[in-house]
């Protein structure tokens, strides 16, 4: 189902993404200052990341580790790379050029299968420092334009990325998303990233162009500042609508970069491609190629963990759901998949399982999987309602666990004999004729008022599954 | 003028036969004498260095070793980081800078007990081959002061030669240790890309860059290079291998060693300076060694290539140099404006040239006629030594082509003044070693040097050669 409009007539949207990735690193990629998130600004610093005269990068071998697994990760080709200065002039930029890769990149020619089956190429994956952070203040927004002063914090100078570059294969709002999306789940799953948007540490560039089917590639835009996962979606698809506008109303596209304004829902120019900078990209003297070793290579690919799409369809096929459900969706982006797995393997029910976990365990509780198994054991036999499971469930969230049994019984909670049951069912049907008659007659919502009714003479220990069985037994 | 060794010095220091402080007071005497008018200094830390030689009297004093420099002068070239100590660059846009941290060879050379006494004047930002693009005016030649000591380092060659320090370091990126060693008449050596961490050194062109030392001797070179020599894990382009004593090396003669005449090299020597060259290579010979013809035809190419290479790489090492930090500032009504007005003001002239060269060169369109062409050339002339190297163990050229010339002869003219580095060029581009030797005087009675290039890490083997130039100027 789609959050999106989509494209008005026959129009295709064309979209790569550039993602640029924090690594998870402890100390930054040239330098030993801290890499963290946070701190008073100008305190993560060094003569390396001020970019002093005189200081040199030495490369962070843990840094590369975890770029190379986002290379395995993606599928990609890990080869011997160089590093390249790039030069431009940014007052939160001290070098003045940042140190990136250019035609040698650590990883390339991968690709991302996407829960609905939609196959993303990666171009590259390639490795780079962060620049600072400049806070614009006086004008309005923080924008730079009509800006007093600009304050400058270098923490973020030289933490090391990872920039992520698809091939143009995406062709809905939709599956920019699920992209976005899958793509964060993996980089959680290999840790080399928290991957957050919304601090930054996960930033998305889309490439946006309209075209008709079997046309070539209209001219892009690149969005930039798309600061979640929800509005990557609405970001494409305003932008596209712009293009579509544009030339339906015999003008063109020209190629620029545009910011995303979260506020007004827009996208407005930033720079057109004639005042793009010339980067002016040489090989960085003071590094030497990097160089993976095949045994290092074989390394990071064995220590690779399951990835999200795999432990989808583990956990789908462990409780009967489908892959791309919700339940299976949330519980393994949460990382309670294990644990689903293990309920199972200590003798519960992992389809109930699934469901605890997914509505109550999203605070990660500390619950041993054999007591929540001994619930799913009582429900399934029948031996507690559903309503009474949840409830048992509630107190071993509370308590980090406990034994189910016991604390059903501490409630008072006991399975109803099926004939008690039916002398209720009986006496709602005496109570209510009306709701009788109708259900009868096929009116569902009758049913439920029935139900209602042994519920509430039951106090809530009659199991809703079996009324209903003995209403249509009843009405047959 | 002090002419015992550094060696010697180190031994009557630890010994208790003289002290730190009396051998520092001989040197600043001198400098007191002379600076005013050599000029060899931007910064004579004449307290700092009374304090450490106190402390390393106080080491020897309680039975410590301070180390195989204990007790020696040494002067910096003034784009090596100093903590707290002004580092300029002979530059106006780095005036007033104090950098928070020093660089490998600056806590190297305390480590091993030298005493620093200064820092040097230069070229601005090491671009130039006489000192007069420093900001802060010329050096004058020690030997006859209306000429110039050579550059980019001629404050660390005038420095020794002057006898202001026992020793000096400077930087060499096409040149700029060894040509003004040949016009101060001291010994200057630019070891093996690598051979010498460049962690402090302020970068000029990042692929060329290489410290090293001048020295009255070549045994004080060896000592010295000896000392700052090695791996350090803060430059990724530093060799990760310890180096063979290069004092021990130079025990051994040139019996039997190939010394190359290079066929080709580009001409242009004085014949003063020819002269000097083909009594080296008859000296040479006396001591044993064959002397072997060999070609390098790229040599003469280096010039090129070089003036592509080292601006490309300088525009961009200085563009940090915008006013947004460090000393100066010139006020303007937005970012870029400002960026302009302090570079325009903070630059000298030779500086900015270099800087639209090297930007041009980079620029998209031109990139491969330039930039990525000279890139080739590099790999010639590298390919080119390394093949002349399978017949020949060294190599001997004419350091620079002429004696020291007069101030003005040659500021006019960059191209004048770039081909003061035509012969020591190349061996950058290679990353190479390269030495200049004092060899007699030429014209005007001016000291004339000659240079023994030697393949990667052969250092052992080009001092050899060096210390036996040196013993037959002796005679």
């Amino acid at each position: 189902m789609s959050d999106y409009d989509g494209l008005p007539g026959d129009w295709e949207l064309v979209v790569g993404l550039e993602v640029h990735v924090e690594l998870a690193t402890t100390t930054k990629l040239f330098s030993g200052s801290p890499n963290r998130f946070g701190d008073e600004p100008n305190t993560n610093i060094d003569p390396v990341t001020l970019g002093l005269p005189g200081a040199l990068p030495v490369l962070n071998e843990h840094a590369v580790e975890l770029a190379m697994r986002v290379g395995a990760a993606l599928n990609c080709t890990i080869q011997a790379c160089t590093f390249h200065r790039k030069n431009y002039f940014y007052p939160d930029m001290p070098k003045a050029y940042q140190v990136s890769q250019y035609d040698q990149p650590l990883n390339i020619d991968g690709y991302l299968d996407l829960p609905n089956g939609v196959r993303v190429g990666i171009e590259r994956a390639h490795m780079e420092e962060d620049a600072g952070k400049s806070t614009h203040v006086g004008g309005s927004g923080g924008r730079v334009h009509g800006a007093t002063a600009s304050l400058i914090d270098l923490n973020r100078a030289g933490v090391p990325l990872v920039e992520i570059v698809s091939r143009p294969d995406i062709r809905s709002a939709d599956d920019a998303r699920a992209y976005v999306s899958e793509l964060r789940s993996i980089l959680l799953a290999i840790g080399a990233s928290d991957a957050k948007m919304e601090e930054g540490s996960m930033r998305v560039d889309a490439n946006v162009s309209v075209r008709k089917p079997g046309a070539p590639l209209g001219t892009r835009c690149e969005i930039k500042n798309v600061n979640s996962v929800r509005s990557v979606g609405r970001a494409i698809e305003y932008e596209a609508r712009r293009q579509i506008d544009l030339i339906e109303s015999g003008d063109s596209v020209r190629q620029q970069t545009r910011h995303w304004d979260e506020g007004d829902g827009r996208t407005h120019t930033m720079r057109s491609k004639e005042d793009a900078d010339d980067y002016r990209y040489f090989l960085e003297p003071d590094l030497v190629p990097l160089v993976p070793s095949r045994e290092w290579i074989d390394r990071v690919h064995a220590a690779l963990p399951m990835l999200p799409a795999a432990r989808r369809t583990r956990l789908a096929a462990a409780t009967g759901q489908l892959a791309t459900s919700e339940a299976v969706t949330s519980v393994v982006e949460r990382g309670q998949d294990d644990y689903v797995l293990a309920v199972g393997g200590t003798g519960g029910d992992a389809a109930r399982a699934l469901v605890y976990v997914k509505e109550a365990f999203a605070d990660s509780p500390h619950v041993p999987a054999a007591d929540l198994a001994a619930l799913t054991v009582l429900e399934t036999k029948g031996a507690l309602t559903a309503t009474q499971a949840k409830a048992v469930l509630a107190d071993l969230v509370a308590n980090n666990g406990g034994d189910a049994a016991a604390i059903a019984a501490a409630k008072g909670f006991e399975a109803m004999d099926t004939s008690a049951l039916e002398g209720l069912v009986d006496a709602a049907i005496a109570a209510d004729p009306d709701a009788w008659q109708k259900f009868c007659a096929g009116d569902g919502k009758a049913m439920g008022a029935l139900v209602g009714l042994v519920m509430k003479s039951s106090q809530g220990k009659a199991d809703g599954k079996l009324v209903t069985a003995l209403l249509n037994q009843k009405k047959s | 003028m002090s002419r015992s060794t550094a060696s010697d010095i180190a031994a009557a220091v630890r010994s208790g036969a003289t002290t730190a402080a009396a051998v520092l007071e001989g040197h600043l005497a001198a400098i007191a004498l002379r600076e005013p008018e050599i000029h060899a200094f931007n910064l004579v830390l004449a307290d700092a260095a009374r304090e450490h030689a106190a402390a390393i009297d106080a080491q020897v004093a309680a039975g410590d070793d301070p180390g195989p420099l204990t007790g020696v002068t040494i002067a910096l070239k003034d784009n090596m980081c100093t903590r707290g100590v002004d580092t300029t660059c002979s530059s106006k846009i780095l005036e007033g800078w104090k950098p928070p941290y020093n660089a490998t060879v600056v806590d190297t050379l305390r480590a091993a007990g030298a005493v620093i006494v200064g820092k040097t004047n230069l070229d601005e930002f090491a671009m130039g081959s006489s000192t007069e693009n420093s900001a802060f005016g010329p050096t004058k030649n020690p030997h006859d002061t209306s000429r110039v000591p050579g550059g980019s380092s001629g404050g660390s060659a005038a420095a020794v030669a002057a006898g202001f320090s026992q020793v000096a370091l400077g930087s060499d990126t096409g040149g700029s240790i060894r040509q003004p060693a040949a016009h101060c008449g001291v010994v200057g050596v630019k070891p093996t890309y690598g051979y010498v961490s460049r962690y402090g050194l302020v970068a000029f062109a990042s692929s060329l860059d290489q410290i090293g030392p001048f020295t009255n001797s070549v045994h004080d070179a060896a000592l010295l290079l000896n000392v700052i020599g090695g791996h350090d894990p803060l430059d990724s382009t530093s060799i990760p291998q310890q180096h063979p004593s290069l004092v021990d090396a130079i025990q051994q003669g040139v019996e039997g060693l190939r010394v190359g005449r290079i066929t080709d090299l580009p001409e242009g020597a004085d014949p003063d300076v020819q002269e000097r060259l083909e009594a080296a290579f008859e000296a040479l010979r006396e001591q044993g060694a064959t002397i072997v013809d060999v070609t390098v035809p790229a040599f003469t190419f280096g010039l090129t290539a070089y003036y592509l290479i080292a601006p490309a790489e300088a525009s961009s090492n200085l563009a940090r140099y915008d006013g947004v930090r460090y000393g100066m500032r010139v006020d303007a009504p937005d970012t870029n404006a400002m960026y302009g007005a302090t570079r325009a003001a903070g630059f000298g002239e030779e500086v900015k040239r270099r800087i639209m060269l090297g930007t041009y060169a980079l620029s998209a369109g031109y990139y491969d006629a330039y930039y990525g062409k000279a890139l080739k050339v590099r790999r010639l002339i590298h390919d080119d030594f390394e093949r002349a190297y399978q017949t020949a163990d060294v190599l001997l050229t004419p350091t620079s082509p002429t004696v020291a010339f007069k101030f003005g002869e040659k500021s006019d003219n960059p191209f004048a003044m770039y081909l003061c580095d035509t012969y020591t060029i190349p061996s950058n581009l290679a990353g190479h070693p390269g030495m200049s030797v004092p060899f007699g005087t030429g014209a005007h009675g001016m000291p004339v040097g000659v240079q023994v290039l030697a393949g990667t890490l052969q250092e052992p083997v080009m001092f050899r050669v060096g210390a036996a130039l040196e013993r037959a100027v002796a005679k």
